[in-house]
């Protein structure tokens, strides 16, 4: 059978934070390869580096030394502008505490990521739309977040991370803020968005029944890969 | 582009009493420079719609000083000059010392000549006919309810008695801004009795207004005045008519230039305002433009997205500031209308509330929305978290 495509390809990737005349090692000489179609799960404790490792993979933030590449872009080389255009067009994403924008509905927040494209506004609609048939919330478009429960903003957040059909996506704690029903439904959610179409989902977790819906665990302890 | 507008103008609003007093704020500081500037334009407006081809001629020693009626002849003699007119200040009294208005003893066939008056014919034909009558302006005939026809007594205060004129005619202005609050009268008349009760003030003038065939003669024309009457016993002092009228505001431009600098920094308080504002704004959303920064919104589209709502808060107070001008100018006009006559809007204080609003929506916004599209998304991200 074969091999999918490679893409995610990280390279003795190291990573440290200063504080106060204090540097502190978040990642050490990280080698990491994901391959396309692939669902993820990094695990481990907290400040075990996980979190920053997902940024760095999803391009908002810059390693110390190492290279990342997504897509067989390495984009540690890119400008902050240039990032900003790769991460609209290559990565989806879904935070713990959803962090849709308040003042826009449902409807609004998932078609935000598309006024980034050359997208006219009625194919704009229609993609939303479509997305949230997919996440089954279309009957919630018009509502404001604050209108919704937790899962469901999860589920209009998983929707604006898949509009504009990224290379990757990428979640952080997506369930950490949830109660375990709505937890189980964005977890099938993800797990569909996987299986059936194919998404390549890079996920942060430290809970193993989120963990359980991945393909492949990859634990860091200390920041290092184990 | 729907969708931008509605998050500017959602962001905007959504601390909407912090957006309503900065609106407040914004629209005072514009009221209040627009009020102070047409204080200001009033103050000067006598100046503003002076002819560059008219000459005043005063007594060098002192305006209250009068001037030789012989002397109108050897002026109109000199080359350059082309009308010559004369008046002097009566300084009468309507009633009460409360009904202040300008009260001129005038040579009307020259004074019509040299400035654009609107008169009917037939009204200004019975002002010349008759020697009794004068005109007044249709501002001043409005603010108390006189017709023609009427009889109006003023009381001297320089020249005792009261007098006694039929009012002939009502002015208004012609193409330039001149004073519609003023009231004219025959020198004859006024020359006529003081023969009788001042004998040495007769035939005296205060002052020659003189007509310039060309605007590049004044010069010329008031040196050869000055110089035809230098060692007489009643030397005179020709200026152009602007000198002559900003002789007058100058002596208060001290307070003209306070006034102006009182507006700009007014101007610049709000800006800091506005600034605080929009720096409280953009820094408790820092999240969300690390969420949209994360989208994929680069730091240019960050930038131009806190500007423009920085500009709707800024333009907000400019459309209100420009809707209540209009009242508030013509309140002030109204209640100030005995002291500045000319309390009139320019279309340039319009052209200042938007270039001010733009440069404060801009100035206020500038420093947050350069920090929000600086601050890394990652540590924003982990701040909310």
């Amino acid at each position: 059978m074969e091999q999918p495509p490679l893409i995610v390809e990280i390279k003795d990737l190291s990573k440290s934070y200063h504080r106060n005349s204090q540097t502190i090692s978040v990642l050490q000489h990280i080698s990491l390869e994901i391959e396309a179609g692939e669902f993820l799960a990094l695990m481990g404790p907290s400040g075990s580096g996980k979190s920053t490792l997902l940024n760095l993979i999803a391009g908002i933030d810059r390693p110390d030394s190492g290279t990342v590449r997504v897509g067989g872009v390495d984009i540690a080389l890119l400008s902050e502008a240039q990032l900003a255009r790769w991460r609209a067009a290559n990565v989806g994403f879904i935070f713990q505490f959803y962090n849709l924008i308040p003042v826009l509905t449902a409807f609004e927040n998932i078609e935000l990521p598309l006024l980034l494209t050359r997208l006219s506004r009625q194919e704009r609609r229609k993609h939303v739309e479509t997305a949230l048939h997919l996440v089954n919330l279309f009957d919630r478009k018009d509502h404001y977040p604050g209108q919704l429960s937790g899962g469901e903003q999860q589920r209009v957040a998983i929707a604006r991370a898949i509009i504009t059909d990224p290379t990757i996506i990428v979640a952080d704690e997506p369930t950490g803020d949830l109660d375990r029903i709505s937890a189980e439904e964005v977890l099938t959610l993800m797990d569909r968005l996987n299986r059936q179409l194919g998404k390549t989902i890079i996920m942060v977790t430290h809970d193993p029944r989120a963990a359980d819906k991945a393909r492949l665990i990859r634990h860091l302890e200390k920041g290092l890969l184990q | 582009m729907i969708l931008q507008l509605k998050l500017l103008f959602k962001n905007a609003f959504r601390r909407k009493f912090r957006a309503f007093l900065t609106i407040l704020s914004v629209t005072v500081a514009l009221l209040a420079f627009g009020l102070l500037q047409t204080f200001i334009d009033a103050w000067y407006a006598g100046a503003e719609a002076s002819s560059a081809r008219r000459l005043v001629c005063r007594n060098s020693i002192s305006l209250t000083f009068p001037l030789p009626l012989a002397y109108r002849d050897k002026i109109r003699q000199i080359e350059g000059v082309e009308a010559i007119t004369y008046g002097s200040w009566f300084g009468g009294i309507y009633i009460e010392e409360k009904n202040f208005f300008a009260n001129f003893a005038i040579e009307p066939h020259g004074y019509f000549r040299l400035y654009d008056y609107k008169i009917p014919a037939e009204q200004k034909e019975r002002f010349l006919r008759d020697r009794r009558s004068a005109v007044a302006g249709r501002r001043l005939v409005e603010r108390f309810g006189w017709r023609i026809g009427d009889i109006i007594t003023l009381r001297g205060t320089i020249f005792p008695g009261n007098w006694e004129f039929v009012l002939a005619g009502i002015y208004s202005r012609g193409t330039v801004d001149l004073d519609e609050s003023q009231f004219f009268f025959h020198w004859d008349y006024l020359n006529q009795a003081l023969k009788k009760i001042m004998p040495h003030r007769a035939d005296m003038v205060d002052f020659y207004i003189i007509g310039v065939s060309r605007a590049d003669l004044t010069t010329e024309v008031a040196q050869a005045i000055d110089q035809t009457f230098k060692n007489s016993l009643a030397e005179t002092l020709t200026e152009t008519e602007r000198s002559f009228q900003l002789s007058f505001v100058t002596m208060s431009e001290a307070i003209i230039k306070a006034i102006q600098l009182i507006s700009l920094v007014v101007i610049l308080i709000i800006m800091a305002v506005a600034a605080n504002t929009m720096a409280m704004s953009v820094r408790e959303r820092t999240g969300e433009w690390a969420v949209l920064k994360t989208l994929g919104f680069g730091p240019r589209k960050i930038i131009v997205l806190i500007l423009a709502e920085s500009l709707i808060i800024a333009l907000a107070g400019c459309i209100i500031a420009t809707a209540l001008t209009f009242p508030m100018v013509s309140t002030f006009g109204r209640t100030l209308r005995n002291y500045l006559p000319i309390f009139r809007l320019k279309r340039e204080i319009f052209y200042f509330y938007l270039a001010a609003s733009f440069l404060v929506g801009v100035v206020a916004a500038i420093i947050p929305a350069c920090r929000a599209a600086r601050v890394p998304i990652a540590e924003a991200l982990r701040r909310i978290a």
